[in-house]
């Protein structure tokens, strides 16, 4: 029996750098099998303690390996509505696989021995997908939510989340979404190279196929608001609202243009298509010289984005990533590290951003900087750094991205003071039901936790799901 | 989304400014004065934000006012009646606080001039005593006039070349006005260099300037940032945290700059589809 893990199949660097195809390919039946032989079915499983949702993981592992491809999608989808979404995108070395016994790192991610779950997950959940296995509504006597009217807020890992758990108990869902397409992070944020447009829309054609409704362009707090979709006949509403407003770090010449944040670098590509441009019609500069400031996932889709676009464009690739602790400490998943790492975007760790100079046309041309030091532990648990006064330096730059975080979006909470929110500007909830201080108003995902994983939004979403039943 | 009436406000020396009333019944159940709309002519368009002019809650219809300025005015002046939007979503941004203040000034430059109608049209109703002061290039390109003199209780016109009114700028009538007569607010929107003037002859005359800034958006509702502004040294996004803003505070030379950010994409894409740039 082979022991070494099975990797998955990527496109080679020099071509996937051109375009924004899927840069991870995925298990062959064969590779799936022999990843799925080398775990060892505990006993008393650990992994599973390890997801957000407690998949079983390792039934649908031993259902792979007996072939049982279909009983394993089922299997990830008693508590996991979108398994090709999250074999995609969640951070298993943080989760599932460093919970493993296989692994061997006493470190927050795993090593590679640890059963690559990720690939697994993601094996069964395209089965389920290329044979159109159907998320079967709840047999006719037993649906929970018959006649239930719910409103879902945002159509992001939450709101579709929720929307396919109650469509499923016979609710009737519509989902307000303030963006002409729907998907929320996963459409707008994260690349196409990490997660396939394909099975976003897959996803949410099930969910129409499942009844629910989706109405775009309506920005719930400005077109409706919360006690209007109650006046409309809605008998609860889920809130998804997300996490959507960039933190900016406060420097001089941060306005300066070409001063982006992730968030708008990655929606003018993702959503708007302006790698597509002039086809499409949404411009987004392409820089020379590409500096991003972040160490999570989004300034890492952010620097290959920007790495993509140069060689699209026939410019030299020259993206670093500056990050104010070391590589042990960045929060981004180990293996978008990796491709980064082999698409040519440099890492510059212990940096810490104090000004960009703009040039005459108001243009960035520079980032000026401050060395750091890693000092104790912070109340994130990892070592806080500190600049060094002295010690300071310029990386020259003609665009530059903000990756640092984003805040609770509040557009709806801050015309709706009775929807009680703490100092974070997120939605205080029962954490038993996921109700909100508004009775019929239930909520999760980032406005609930904060930034989170996309996982966590959904696990937040099946319980408010089920908040919501039960209240019914 | 859909399209009900077009008219053309302005069509002279290659210069083009409609007016087009949507389909819109949610939206004109909330629009008050001040607030804007983000807009897709196509499935392939930008968004782009546009303020509106009138909305009326009865008919479920809002009206834009626009002047072909680059690629996405030209596909949207493009489609003609009937036709629908891809997108469109609003209301957005702060509504114009209406209350009584006493007199007030509102200044119109260019397509600005559309801006100030409904915000005149609810401070007349608020008991305001209004002077209204419009301006453009020449007399073909003046927009609203007649609207706005039947509101106003005084009322001036400018234009840089004399054809209408004064010959010079909105602002030297600004000037004047301040001096004849005590003001208690100033409201101005139009070009950059106009809504500064208008801010520092306000602000040397004691009296409050808002302003209704132009920055360049992607979704409107806070998401990107795409829309800051400096105001009194702090960051500010247009879109969640305006449109108006102080005309004393605003950093005018950033907003400028920011607003040229995509100039040659804007004459390539022009260019390729060959518009004029």
């Amino acid at each position: 029996m082979n022991k070494e893990p099975i990797g998955a199949g990527e496109l080679p660097v020099q071509e996937r750098v051109r375009n924004f195809n899927e840069v991870v390919s995925g298990y062959q039946e064969k590779d799936a099998l022999a990843e799925a032989a080398r775990c060892l079915q505990c006993k008393n499983p650990t992994c599973i303690s390890g997801c957000p949702v407690n998949i079983n993981i390792k039934e649908f592992i031993a259902q792979i390996s007996k072939k049982d491809y279909s009983g394993a999608y089922y299997t990830i989808r008693k508590t996991n509505n979108f398994p090709s979404i999250c074999g995609r995108v969640c951070p298993a070395e943080y989760q599932c696989r460093r919970a493993c016994v296989l692994n061997r790192n006493k470190t927050s991610f795993a090593s590679e021995e640890a059963i690559n779950i990720n690939f697994l997950e993601r094996f069964a959940g395209d089965y389920g997908m290329r044979f159109k296995l159907p998320a079967a509504p709840a047999a006719a006597g037993s649906r929970k939510a018959s006649g239930l009217r719910v409103a879902v807020v945002g159509s992001g890992p939450a709101g579709l989340c929720c929307a396919g758990e109650l469509a499923r108990e016979g609710a009737k869902v519509v989902v307000f979404e303030s963006l002409q397409s729907c998907g929320g992070v996963l459409r707008y944020g994260i690349p196409a190279f990490r997660l396939d447009r394909e099975i976003l829309d897959y996803e949410i054609n099930s969910l129409v196929k499942l009844g629910v409704e989706l109405r775009n362009n309506i920005v719930v707090g400005r077109t409706l608001l919360l006690d209007e979709l109650f006046k409309e006949g809605f008998d609860r509403v889920f809130l998804g609202l997300g996490a959507g407003v960039p933190s900016f770090l406060g420097i001089k010449g941060e306005n300066a243009c070409n001063v982006y944040s992730a968030n708008e670098f990655l929606t003018r590509i993702n959503l708007m298509s302006a790698y597509k441009f002039p086809a499409y019609h949404t411009p987004v500069n392409i820089g020379r010289q590409v500096v991003v400031i972040g160490g999570g996932n989004t300034a890492l889709d952010a620097a290959r984005s920007a790495l993509r676009l140069q060689m699209i464009n026939g410019i030299k690739p020259d993206v670093k990533i500056l990050y104010r602790r070391t590589l042990a400490e960045m929060p981004s998943r180990r293996i978008e590290i990796e491709h980064a790492r082999q698409e040519g975007v440099e890492f510059k760790f212990l940096v810490e951003p104090r000004e960009f100079k703009p040039d005459e046309k108001g243009f960035v041309r520079g980032l000026e900087c401050l060395l750091c030091e890693l000092k104790e532990a912070d109340a994130s648990g990892r070592r806080r750094p500190v600049a060094l006064e002295g010690s300071g330096f310029s990386v020259p730059c003609d665009l530059a991205i903000i990756a640092i975080g984003l805040g609770a979006n509040q557009v709806l909470s801050s015309v709706t003071p009775e929807l009680k929110t703490d100092k974070h500007k997120d939605i205080i909830i029962n954490p038993a039901t996921m109700e909100t201080s508004v009775a019929g108003v239930f909520a999760g995902g980032d406005i609930v936790g904060g930034e989170g994983t996309v996982i966590e939004a959904m696990g937040m979403a099946r319980k408010a799901s089920s908040g919501i039943l039960q209240n019914s | 989304m859909k399209i009900l009436s077009k008219d053309t406000l302005v069509d002279h020396a290659g210069l083009r400014i409609f007016r087009m009333v949507l389909d819109a019944p949610l939206i004109s159940r909330k629009a008050r004065a001040g607030q804007f709309v983000v807009i897709m002519a196509s499935r392939e368009g930008e968004r782009i934000p546009l303020t509106m002019v009138e909305s009326d809650s009865q008919a479920g219809t809002i009206t834009i006012v626009f002047q072909e300025t680059g690629f996405t005015t030209r596909m949207l002046g493009a489609l003609e009646p009937g036709d629908s939007l891809y997108a469109l979503a609003g209301p957005l941004g702060h509504a114009t606080e209406i209350k009584k203040y006493g007199n007030v000034v509102l200044l119109g430059g260019g397509v600005g001039v559309a801006e100030i109608y409904p915000v005149a049209g609810s401070l007349k109703q608020a008991g305001n005593r209004i002077t209204v002061i419009i301006g453009a290039r020449n007399k073909g390109l003046l927009i609203l006039k007649k609207e706005l003199e039947s509101l106003a209780d005084n009322f001036y016109t400018a234009t840089d070349d004399g054809s209408e009114g004064r010959k010079g700028f909105v602002t030297d009538i600004l000037e004047e006005v301040l001096k004849k007569e005590k003001q208690d607010l100033v409201y101005a929107v139009g070009p950059i260099p106009m809504m500064k003037k208008a801010s520092f002859v306000s602000g040397a005359a004691g009296v409050r300037a808002v302003v209704s800034l132009n920055a360049l958006m992607v979704d409107g509702t806070g998401m990107c940032g795409c829309c800051r502004v400096s105001v009194g040294g702090q960051t500010k996004f247009s879109c969640v945290d305006g449109p108006e803003f102080e005309g004393d505070k605003v950093d005018w030379e950033e907003l400028g700059l920011r607003n040229s950010m995509y100039c040659d994409k804007e004459s390539h894409i022009c260019r390729l589809n060959s518009l004029k740039p």
